[in-house]
């Protein structure tokens, strides 16, 4: 579904601030794939996130979703395979328009917006179907504006969005980082019904080591813009979180000494 | 005396409030601090009045008014999106360009005077509407129309893509909406709207002078801002009435004071200075708030109605 072959990006490159952000990076990942990716501050997680939704091209390398080349798509275009959420609840929802206004653009995800009516009464049905999913009271909320509701419940938001029409790629950016323990575990929890439901290839980038081993199959480790651990089957399953920080330090000589992912579990 | 005063502000206030509604596009919609509209208030006046003088339709010149305008801004939405040129700055830059434009288009004179030719409204006065209301029924059937138009428009698919733009630009463009042809489509909706604001006032006044347009910009926002603390913005319909009716009361006020012996040249200070205290009313407010609270009550957060972004 999706395949990525020798991805590289260099930030600023011949300046001071030069950055590797990516160095040559090659994935495979099949439909209905659910992968988690892990690693340290400044690994290139979310660089690739972006470079696979266009929001800067690559230096070099291919991204084929679903057998097309879109590696020189704008964003925009490639908004008709993938579906996203990103870490900052605001991010992924209009605020001065209603819940019903949010979800309407999410329907037309990829499609030319023309001058017809953005909501029918069809979709309305739909919006409130859709929503009690959710289990937060907001199918009896269409008209309220996004602004009024709490991060939690614009996350929750933000993920039916991502999925109301099921994507060929999902794309979480530690899309509960930002969220209290209680609530991102629920919008955790509804991440994995939905993913379920419409057997979406995801790609989850998370700190919380459990969730990673816990969720999907298959757990990428990410270092310095490269891929430097790939576990899935039988080896994953019998991997720990101790493990998992073992195998780091082998892999990058460094110890994942990051009190954020250490205190998430 | 009075009565015939309050008439003027009602006719004023409908007229420049086709205006407002598209300084309420750019500013608010689409969040784009857009300085065209100095130019582009005078580039309509400049083609109505050029249009009328030479002998043509008056409709036609209205017309032609409106698409000129839309035109000036989408030569700013390139400008910021293609050529990567800041909003302000492709703003000031379209401004000072039509200058010239407007000079042009009136025939190298900075004034073009229609006394005793046929506007739209000799026209409407025409169809047997009386004289001395035919600027208001016109003012308040353009201003009904484009209003509905607007409130419809943004409902729409297209125009839900433009609120989003100027509310959250990566969301909408992770939904797959390319943002530099919404902006582009926005600044040239709201400078048509101002455009054609500009041709009914060259008609209302019976000449197009080509510095009629500054200080148009602020002009504008002092009316969107005084619709919206007044009137309220909580959905889409009461926003866009409340801004028209903000011209109207924009307009009294300025009445107001003039009778009260301002000047006019000191106008523009005026209004400069009514802005200010409106942008800046939700910091005074936390202030004298605080002041009123004593030493305990520090902790009262601004209002987040502020307008710094703009």
């Amino acid at each position: 579904m999706l395949s990525i072959t020798n991805l590289t990006k260099i930030f600023n490159p011949g300046s001071v601030n030069e950055k590797a952000a990516l160095t040559g990076i090659s994935l495979e990942v099949e439909p209905g794939d659910v992968v988690t990716v892990i690693g340290g501050n400044g690994a290139g997680k979310s660089t690739l996130l972006n470079m696979i939704a266009g929001v800067f091209p690559p230096d070099k390398g291919k991204i084929i979703i679903d057998g097309q080349r879109v590696e020189h798509l704008p964003e925009h275009v490639r908004a008709s395979y993938i579906g996203r959420v990103f870490q900052d609840p605001m991010m992924g929802t209009a605020a001065s328009m209603t819940i019903e206004e949010n979800l309407a653009m999410a329907l037309r995800r990829g499609a030319r917006r023309r001058l017809r009516r953005g909501i029918t009464n069809g979709d309305r049905e739909f919006f409130r179907e859709k929503l009690s999913l959710l289990g937060l009271g907001l199918e009896n909320r269409l008209s309220t504006k996004v602004g009024l509701l709490s991060g939690g419940q614009r996350q929750a938001l933000t993920l039916l969005m991502a999925t109301l029409v099921p994507p060929k790629l999902l794309l979480l950016d530690e899309h509960t980082a930002a969220l209290d323990p209680n609530t991102g575990q629920k919008v955790l929890e509804l991440t994995e019904q939905f993913v379920k439901e419409n057997n979406l290839t995801t790609l989850m980038v998370t700190h919380n080591m459990e969730d990673a081993l816990r969720v999907g199959n298959r757990t990428i480790m990410m270092h310095d813009g490269k891929i430097i651990l790939d576990l899935s089957g039988e080896k994953r399953k019998n991997t720990g979180i101790t493990d998992l920080l073992e195998m780091f330090k082998k892999a990058s000589g460094q110890t994942l000494a990051n009190d954020r992912m250490l205190l998430a579990n | 005396m009075a009565a015939s005063m309050w008439f003027g502000v009602l006719e004023q206030g409908l007229l420049w409030g086709v205006m407002v509604l598209g300084v309420y596009i750019t500013f608010r919609v689409l969040n784009f601090p857009d300085l065209t509209v100095d130019g582009s208030f005078t580039l309509g006046a400049a083609v109505a009045a050029r249009i009328i003088f030479e002998g043509y339709d008056p409709w036609l010149g209205t017309m032609l008014a409106l698409f000129c305008g839309a035109a000036a801004g989408c030569i700013t939405g390139f400008l910021n999106t293609r050529l990567r040129i800041a909003p302000l700055l492709s703003g000031i830059l379209m401004m000072i360009a039509l200058y010239s434009v407007n000079l042009r288009v009136m025939g190298g004179k900075s004034m073009l005077s229609l006394l005793r030719m046929d506007t739209i409204y000799t026209d409407v006065v025409g169809t047997g509407i009386p004289e001395n209301l035919a600027a208001a029924v016109l003012g308040l059937g353009t201003v009904i129309l484009t209003t509905y138009i607007l409130y419809i428009f943004l409902q729409t698919e297209l125009g839900m893509a433009l609120r989003a733009t100027g509310d959250n630009e990566q969301m909408i463009c992770s939904l797959g909406v390319n943002t530099d042809t919404t902006k582009i489509l926005g600044l040239a909706l709201g400078n048509g709207l101002v455009a054609l604001s500009g041709a009914l006032v060259a008609q209302y006044q019976s000449y197009s002078d080509v510095g009629m347009g500054i200080g148009m910009i602020v002009v504008g926002l002092a009316s969107v801002i005084v619709g919206e603390v007044i009137f309220g913005t909580s959905t889409l319909f009461r926003h866009l009435t409340a801004v028209v009716l903000g011209s109207i009361v924009y307009r009294a006020v300025i009445a107001l004071v003039m009778r009260m012996g301002l000047p006019t040249t000191d106008l523009k200070l005026f209004t400069a200075v009514l802005v200010v205290l409106a942008m800046s009313s939700p910091l005074i407010k936390e202030k004298l708030g605080r002041l009123s609270r004593g030493k305990e009550g520090s902790q009262g957060a601004v209002n987040n109605k502020s307008y710094e972004n703009i």
